[in-house]
């Protein structure tokens, strides 16, 4: 079998052991809270609805034949059903969120505020564009802006996310290669990248060839000379890449692929180490999405939504999806359909309607608040924060590449855990305890019990201080043999180690009723 | 009834023609606890190193490859309904599927237990 | 600048922890000359003021749908969402965290999501929901994709009803993924045969309802023949709030639904962020994309949630994942858990019927404008009329008059040559003045 070797516990081993109690399960703020199936009534409403103005119906006979079952919640209960289980979560304005490769930097309220002007927020995707130039001039802009700072002479900004940004890139590479009557069958991807990247070129038909890391975690330009011949659309590669480190050899790299006539698709979700400090253009990048959410901050909201514009490079511009941004003396307006001379190379469209209106006034309030140089002093300190966690750590814990300068994260592995029964999962666990939130654990695969370090530049000297401190305690402690501490953790959360194991063998992912059986007797039925 | 192991971490045990074949106690224990396995169809040709079915932990998804080449007789089903008697018996009831042998002469390259054992050995 | 806390001395101090002379040093590895000497020529930091300024300014340049009579649909919606989803979903907790990977201190989000995936597959008759999607078109495109996997098959056929949008998306993909696909016209009456398109090698119908001209459409028909080949059924729902009110495509037999859950909950926003549904049958649980949340105990033996069935997404089965999707729409879920919480079964069901009077209320009003034809006679909340001339030139001229009439056929599609159609949503917004502006309007712009 291919062998994984990353196996770890996915059921709680210490089983509680549970506290003294309350009657109610509650722990004062730390209120507990059913499933509004469990609490809510078909009957109940939030919401005052007028009468409808006629009763006649042209529905054909499709009317449902039963009403759905869903029940509500007047407005109070709705409020403390919500509220109690945000209480739940942790979240970057409670406290660090270090998580590496994700970015989860503060995020301005000024940003959600100019998303909800009604300019941007109550308009729709279709009406005229005569009506809304202002939101026409505001993508226009937002598109001026990824271009200077990446130093790319074209973008795409329909990409919803991330990935959809990496597909909508690769997608471009095979249509540049097509029109030029080729088909090529192979990506390279370096082994250290996200996950992401072999799934997008798998989706395009594309076989994936591992390209492995250097001892000091980069990748070799040697290492893809090797690799390349006219079978090689183009190399995926992250950079700064995964590890925190930026790719000495890029240029190399992209230099070479070209000779061999692939594309250099570049993961750009790292953009946030270097904004203002090195354009991407200027590294023979062909292709490079930028995930806003992260590098602009629009919120992470629990898992999105994201957005994912698409950077490209002369060669690949022709062949952007629709809707493309056009602006010129007359105003700004978007292409939506192949015209005479316009967009006719365009491979296609990647979602209905623009993209992410509501990420790009966020974005754009962001980058319009820090300018050129708050970005790039942004970059500056993100860079900054991650090597002074380093070097506050460096004597404890062990780095897989020893220790060098990173970028805006630091990776560890888990060699300074060895023989103490303690694992990358038990020590984010108990970070939890601690009040924060863990690091990236697992990930890259490269690095054993990978635990990946992202503080952002949002985080003050002090609060990094009781960060790096309380690491030192904890691999203190896993030093010293007190174990429970780990395998117990987390001890002090809304809840203790999850079953994973459970969830995954018998899936419950709707809520289902309890079988009569299983319900408490009623008096009468008891009687 | 001869046992023979590949370096994939796949055991086989070898009786006549047909060959049980399984994922070995030290891939289990690697593995995790087991979730779900999918399993080949019956009467599927497989060659030689071919990914013959998959298995799955919370956190990973692993291909069992074909230790040798053949077609596949007969599933282990209890698999389905408990994944967990992988991790529970890895190398007796968590057997994976059963296949006829097309080429005796593949078993010559696969380690016995001593071979295997020192494998593994290298391996941590 | 206000969002970031080191101050000069803090970075003089770090670095010298750090053991660098200048920040420069830890930027050594970028190659010569990459490494910009000044920052980018774009403007410099700028107050929360100037930026509120700057901002309003491009907002208050467009016409928006609360300030005039509104009727634009083709697959995003203006419905009323109550005050205070907005604001439980600014709650810093739920804003400002992250995808649940750890759950004992994810536990709001996850419960949040398993109360959206159960409120998806009831609302769509279905068994499972995933945690959400992009947007309406882009779950098109997956489940196209999951239909492929689960038929082992690859050809599509496209109802001439699909979003010309959706279409686009899905024939994107399946060029470059070089599946097949079979996309019937543009069929504004609803006469198409859907049926004769299915055959041995077919591995999904895609079939809208209501249909981007607002007909409704009875599935069954479509259901027996495509199972009797061994096709599966993909149901497309672009208006959610319909599901109160017409048969699920769940009970309908179709074995993926996929949707847009925009209208619930979430606002127009110029097209995005939505929030993509996803719903399929128990059995297909493993091809679906995207998370999924399940129902599990901690080690107390209390109730939980977590992320499961992960190893068929991208960060663990990476080439092989059943798609490359990462984000979900996490807060537009949350968005729509609230808004369909506060509605209610009952509540749904009077907000469907409020919207079909509407639009009843308009199509007898649209049946006196002398040269318009009405084309759709069975609805939801959108229907499709000709007008005499081109539908994008009257479209313009009523928005010269502060109407915002509808959505010229053309706008979606210019290839299919339907000039003249123009498709017009009326949900519950809509007041009669609304309607009695818009039908008067059409007599004197038309006359």
């Amino acid at each position: 079998m291919s062998m994984n070797r990353e196996g770890r516990p996915t059921a709680p081993r210490n089983k509680g052991a549970a506290d003294a109690g309350t009657f109610t399960g509650n722990r004062a703020l730390m209120l507990e809270e059913p499933l509004i199936f469990e609490i809510g009534r078909t009957e109940a409403s939030g919401i005052d609805i007028e009468e409808p103005v006629t009763n006649r119906t042209c529905l054909g006979g499709l009317e449902r034949s039963e009403a759905v079952d869903l029940p509500g919640l007047s407005e109070p209960e709705t409020m403390r059903h919500f509220v109690r289980l945000s209480q739940k979560n942790y979240a970057i304005d409670s406290g660090i969120f270090p998580l590496g490769s994700c970015t989860m930097k503060h995020n301005p309220r000024l940003n959600e505020r100019m998303a909800r002007l009604p300019g941007f927020a109550d308009i729709h995707p279709l009406q005229p564009q005569s009506t809304v130039p202002g939101a026409l001039d505001l993508i226009a802009m937002l598109a001026d802006w990824l271009k200077v700072l990446t130093g790319m002479p074209a973008v795409a900004l329909s990409p919803k996310a991330g990935a959809h940004g990496e597909l909508c890139g690769m997608m471009a590479i095979k249509a540049a290669l097509t029109a030029r009557g080729e088909q090529r069958t192979t990506v390279l991807v370096p082994e250290s990248a996200h996950g992401t990247n072999p799934a997008t070129a798998a989706l395009l038909g594309y076989g994936v060839e591992a390209v492995p890391a250097r001892d000091d975690g980069t990748v070799d330009a040697a290492e893809v000379k090797a690799r390349l011949g006219d079978h090689v659309a183009g190399i995926m590669l992250t950079n700064p890449n995964t590890c925190g480190l930026f790719e000495p050899d890029v240029r190399d790299i992209a230099d070479a692929v070209h000779e061999a006539g692939g594309y250099f698709y570049c993961d750009g979700a790292n953009f946030n180490a270097i904004v203002g400090r090195v354009r991407p253009g200027d590294l023979g990048i062909d292709a490079m999405h930028i995930n806003l959410h992260k590098t602009f901050s629009t919120p992470h909201g629990g898992g999105g939504p994201g957005s994912g514009p698409v950077v490209f490079s002369e060669v690949l511009a022709p062949f952007a999806p629709l809707p493309w941004i056009l602006s010129d003396e007359v105003g700004a307006r978007l292409i939506e359909h192949a015209e005479d001379g316009k967009a006719s190379t365009a491979f296609g469209r990647m979602t209905a309607f623009h993209g992410q209106m509501g990420m790009f006034v966020r974005a754009m309030a962001y980058m319009l608040s820090h300018g050129s140089d708050g970005m790039r002093q942004a970059s500056d300190d993100a860079v900054l924060n991650a090597n002074y966690v380093r070097a506050g750590l460096r004597d404890l814990m062990t780095q897989p590449y020893g220790d060098r300068p990173c970028m805006h994260e630091v990776l560890f592995d888990d060699a300074f855990l060895k023989d103490t029964g303690v694992t990358t999962l038990d020590f984010a666990k108990a970070m939890i305890d601690e009040g924060f939130h863990p690091m990236t654990v697992y990930f890259p695969l490269v690095a054993h019990g990978a635990m990946l370090i992202e503080p952002t530049e949002s985080e003050s000297r002090a609060s990094l201080d009781l960060f790096i401190a309380s690491l030192r305690d904890l691999a203190q402690a896993a030093r010293e043999g007190d174990n429970t501490r780990f395998l117990d953790a987390p001890r002090h959360a809304p809840r203790r180690r999850l079953d994973e194991t459970r969830a995954a063998r018998s899936p419950r992912l709707v809520y289902t009723p309890p079988e009569p059986q299983d319900v408490e007797p009623t008096r009468e039925a008891a009687e | 009834m001869t046992l023979r192991f590949t370096k994939d971490h796949e055991w086989l045990a070898i009786d006549g023609d047909i060959a049980t074949v399984g994922i070995t106690e030290h891939a289990q224990e690697q593995l995790g606890d087991v979730v779900f396995v999918e399993l080949p169809e019956i009467g599927k040709e497989v060659s030689q190193g071919g990914e013959a079915a998959v298995v799955e932990s919370v956190k990973a998804a692993s291909e069992v490859y074909a230790p040798v080449s053949g077609a596949i007789t007969e599933v282990n089903n209890v698999l389905t309904d408990e994944p967990a008697t992988v991790n529970q018996d890895a190398q007796g009831a968590g057997w994976f599927f059963k296949m006829k042998l097309s080429n005796a002469g593949e078993l010559d390259g696969l380690m016995d237990q001593t071979a295997y054992d020192a494998f593994v050995g290298e391996q941590a | 600048m206000r969002y970031l806390p080191l101050t000069e001395t803090d970075r003089a101090d770090m670095m010298a922890t750090v053991g660098v002379d200048g920040i420069e040093d830890l930027f050594a590895d970028v190659p010569g000359g990459a490494l910009l000497e000044a920052p980018p020529d774009l403007p410099h930091a700028a107050s929360e003021l100037s930026v509120e300024r700057q901002l309003s300014a491009l907002s208050a340049k467009n016409m928006t749908a609360g300030s005039v009579p509104f009727f634009v649909g083709a697959g995003a919606y203006r419905h009323h969402v109550p005050a205070s989803v907005d604001h439980l979903i600014q709650r810093s907790e739920f804003l400002t965290s992250y995808t649940p990977y750890q759950p004992e201190i994810a536990q709001g989000t996850l419960h949040y999501l398993f109360e959206f995936q159960t409120q998806v597959a009831r609302l769509t008759g279905m068994e499972v929901a995933n945690a959400s999607m992009y947007d309406g078109s882009t779950a098109t495109g997956e489940a196209v994709l999951m239909a492929h996997r689960v038929t082992r098959r690859q050809r599509a056929v496209l109802s001439g009803g699909l979003h010309p949008h959706y279409v686009n998306v899905v024939r994107t993909l399946s060029d470059m993924a070089e599946d097949q696909l079979e996309v019937l016209p543009a069929d504004p009456l609803g006469i198409e045969d859907l049926i004769a398109a299915i055959n041995d090698d077919t591995s999904c119908v895609v079939v809208q309802t209501p249909d981007v001209f607002g007909r409704l459409r009875d599935l069954r028909p479509v259901v027996a023949a495509a199972h009797a080949k061994g096709a599966l059924v993909i149901a497309v729902v672009t208006e959610a709030v319909s599901l109160g009110l017409v048969e699920s495509p769940g009970t309908m037999g179709s074995d993926i639904v996929v949707g847009e859950g925009q209208s619930i909950g979430n606002g127009l926003t110029f097209g995005g962020p939505y929030v993509g549904l996803f719903a399929a049958r128990q059995k297909h649980v493993r091809q679906m994309p995207g998370r999924l949340c399940g129902e599990t105990v901690d080690a107390d033996g209390k109730r939980g949630f977590v992320l499961t069935l992960s190893t068929r997404e991208q960060h663990i089965r990476r080439d092989k994942a059943t798609s490359n999707i990462c984000t979900n729409s996490g807060l537009c879920c949350l968005a729509f858990t609230i808004h369909m919480t506060l509605l209610g079964g009952r509540g749904l069901d009077k907000l469907a019927r409020v919207n079909h009077a509407n639009a009843v209320d308009l199509a007898k009003r649209l049946d006196d404008v002398p040269g318009v034809e009405r084309l759709t006679d069975v609805f939801f909340n959108e229907m499709t009329i000709r007008v005499p001339g081109r539908a994008d030139a009257l479209v313009e001229t009523l928005a010269g008059r502060g109407i915002l009439a509808g959505v010229p056929y053309t706008r979606l599609a210019p290839e299919a040559g339907h000039d003249d159609l123009l498709i017009l949503a009326s949900t519950e917004i809509n007041t009669d003045d609304d309607r009695a502006a818009l039908v008067s309007a059409f007599k004197e712009e038309l006359a």
